[in-house]
């Protein structure tokens, strides 16, 4: 390999991480920061995350939201995985274009056109604002992403599987939940913490969607953000990014030791 | 043991059309369900929503809970709805037409979406040739270390630009101590910082599907290229660049359709003195509570990304055919 162009690359990528995490770095260092002042260093302190605790506004919101998004990723999974399934298993049905578009459509969708028309269905229909829309409106957004996450690993998917499993008599739902669920797992799992995230991140939609007594911390931060840059909402920022932190490694380290270990049981099948 | 085998035979021993006779209806209903469920869901709360967004739009202001007449009550029986369709206008398109900031409004915002997309592309094709070029062992550790900003808050990763980019803040207090300025910079509030907002925020959008390009690429083709006397800056153009193609299309409608509706970006980088038009939407309905204006102004911004929303959809679905 050319040694020029291996150091672009180097280059590229040390460059392209750093802007990526900078900011990040800033932020969580700045978070400790003794001073007001949220970007001039006044000494080591964590008194920002003492006063976060005690912010009853700001708990309140965490704890709604920590709400929304359990209720809202595990529906939004059951819905995903099976518009993944209407997708890639059912090839030729009425109207699957018009399905396979409203999949697709709510990835790139401007978030302030779906919130603006879910709070106008919300108001048609007489249901009143709170958590319950909120939880509608992030189930509706989030349920495609599942979508697409699953349906790529079923693309994948060896069917000899499935059939091998209904030949030997198996019905096809038993076939599905022994077979196909288990192969599929990993992806729904990270489909659920993709639709967690999304619903923990939103603030457009749920600002349209949530009434009186369902502030989401987002909304709680982006309020204090127009008052102004407290050290306060740095500290609540680092929390929130520790906690995603924390699961994804988890997660990643799960499916490496799941991984792992299919791999020798399949060395060991190999072997007799 | 032996009982075993025998059970084991039995089961296949029974005739296959008797299984598949309730089987099959079993499963026949299963199917139905599992189209039919996410299905009704994703009429009722995406389509349905757009017809309601459409009939406000041609509905008129008032003071009123809710906000606009008239309302569909169909209390009056057909005559009443009727007589409801007839108050529809237009009202509204027409105002928005009269009105330059609305223009204006869209076309900075098309314009804005546009640039971040190309100024995407020139920052997230160094990553992603780089991620894509690393060795094997490497690569997962890479694509981990992409896709964890995506995890972290939106609207945190916007908040942190803030304190960097601020008249005060820390990209002007390390450019004057290392002398580069002798005043500092204003950033903050002006286009200049949309558009960083914008390039940060979506650059994992733009360099995953261009990975996922380049790192199906056979790179024997560019060594052939090379052998045969092909420099390398044609050879990207001619060989690489093409065979990514794909991947730059999908990168960048992933960029630029929400890009143009981008409301967090502008309201916190931006400032009262840009315009954009998901900034608009925002402030007719929260600042002025015009529903029927917003909703004429989402309509509007759904006919402008409706061209390439239907062609990311096509895109979306060619991919997965080939996947099959």
């Amino acid at each position: 390999m050319n040694t020029t162009w291996s150091r672009f690359n180097i280059t590229a990528i040390v460059l392209g991480f750093s802007f990526l995490y900078l900011p990040i770095v800033l932020l969580v260092v700045f978070s400790f920061n003794a001073s007001k002042l949220v970007t001039v260093w006044g000494g080591f302190s964590t008194k920002w995350y003492v006063s976060m605790f005690h912010n009853q506004g700001l708990m309140d919101a965490a704890w709604v939201t920590i709400r929304v998004g359990l209720v809202s990723a595990t529906v939004a999974t059951v819905l995903g995985t099976l518009g993944a399934l209407a997708l890639t298993r059912y090839t030729r049905f009425r109207g699957r274009v018009l399905f396979s578009g409203m999949i697709f459509a709510p990835l790139v969708m401007p978030d302030v056109i779906t919130g603006l028309s879910l709070l106008l269905l919300f108001v048609a229909v007489n249901l009143d604002r709170g958590m319950l829309t909120v939880i509608l409106a992030h189930i509706t957004f989030t349920m495609c992403f599942v979508a697409v996450v699953v349906q790529s690993r079923l693309l994948t998917f060896d069917r000899s599987l499935e059939e091998a499993a209904m030949d030997l008599g198996a019905p096809p739902v038993r076939t599905f939940f022994q077979v196909t669920l288990p192969v599929i797992m990993p992806a729904i799992v990270s489909g659920w913490m993709l639709a967690f995230t999304l619903s923990l991140d939103d603030l457009v939609v749920a600002s349209f969607a949530s009434g009186p007594g369902a502030t989401t911390l987002p909304m709680k931060i982006y309020s204090q953000v127009r008052l102004g840059v407290t050290p306060e909402i740095n500290a609540a920022c680092t929390i929130l990014i520790a906690i995603v932190a924390v699961g994804v490694l988890t997660a990643s380290v799960v499916n490496k030791r799941r991984e792992v270990q299919r791999r020798r049981d399949e060395q060991a099948a190999q072997r007799g | 043991m032996a009982n075993d085998d025998v059970s084991r035979i039995d089961a296949t021993l029974v005739p296959p059309a008797e299984r598949l006779g309730l089987v099959g209806l079993g499963a026949a209903i299963v199917s139905r369900l599992v189209i039919i469920v996410p299905y009704i869901w994703l009429l009722f709360f995406f389509l349905v929503p757009f017809a309601i967004v459409f009939k406000i739009s041609l509905s008129q202001t008032a003071i009123a809970i809710p906000p606009y007449t008239p309302t569909l009550d169909f209390s009056d029986g057909f005559a009443g709805f009727i007589g409801a369709l007839k108050e529809l206008s237009f009202d509204n398109y027409v105002w928005l037409t009269q009105d330059p900031l609305y223009f204006y409004a869209y076309v900075s915002s098309v314009s804005i979406a546009a640039i971040s997309t190309v100024l995407t592309l020139l920052v997230g094709y160094p990553i992603a040739y780089g991620m894509a070029r690393a060795p094997a062992s490497l690569r997962p550790t890479l694509l981990m270390l992409v896709i964890l900003p995506f995890w972290t808050s939106f609207l945190i990763r916007v908040y942190a630009w803030i304190g960097i980019l601020k008249p005060e803040g820390l990209l002007n207090q390390f450019l004057l101590s290392v002398g580069v300025i002798s005043e500092p910079l204003i950033i903050l509030n002006t286009y200049a910082a949309i558009f960083i907002g914008i390039v940060y925020s979506y650059l994992p959008f733009m360099i995953l599907p261009l990975y996922a390009s380049l790192e199906k690429m056979d790179y024997s083709l560019i060594e052939a290229a090379k052998d045969l006397g092909c420099p390398p800056t044609a050879a990207f153009w001619k060989i690489t660049f093409p065979l990514s193609l794909p991947g730059v299309i999908a990168g960048c409608l992933l960029v630029f359709i929400p890009a143009v509706g981008e409301f967090v970006i502008p309201d916190l980088l931006g400032g009262s003195q840009t315009l954009m038009i998901g900034k608009t939407l925002w402030n007719e309905f929260f600042a002025n509570r015009d529903w029927p204006v917003s909703s004429a102004v989402a309509v509007i911004l759904l006919l402008i990304l409706i061209v390439p929303i239907v062609f990311f959809q096509q895109a979306q679905a060619r991919a997965q055919e080939q996947g099959r």
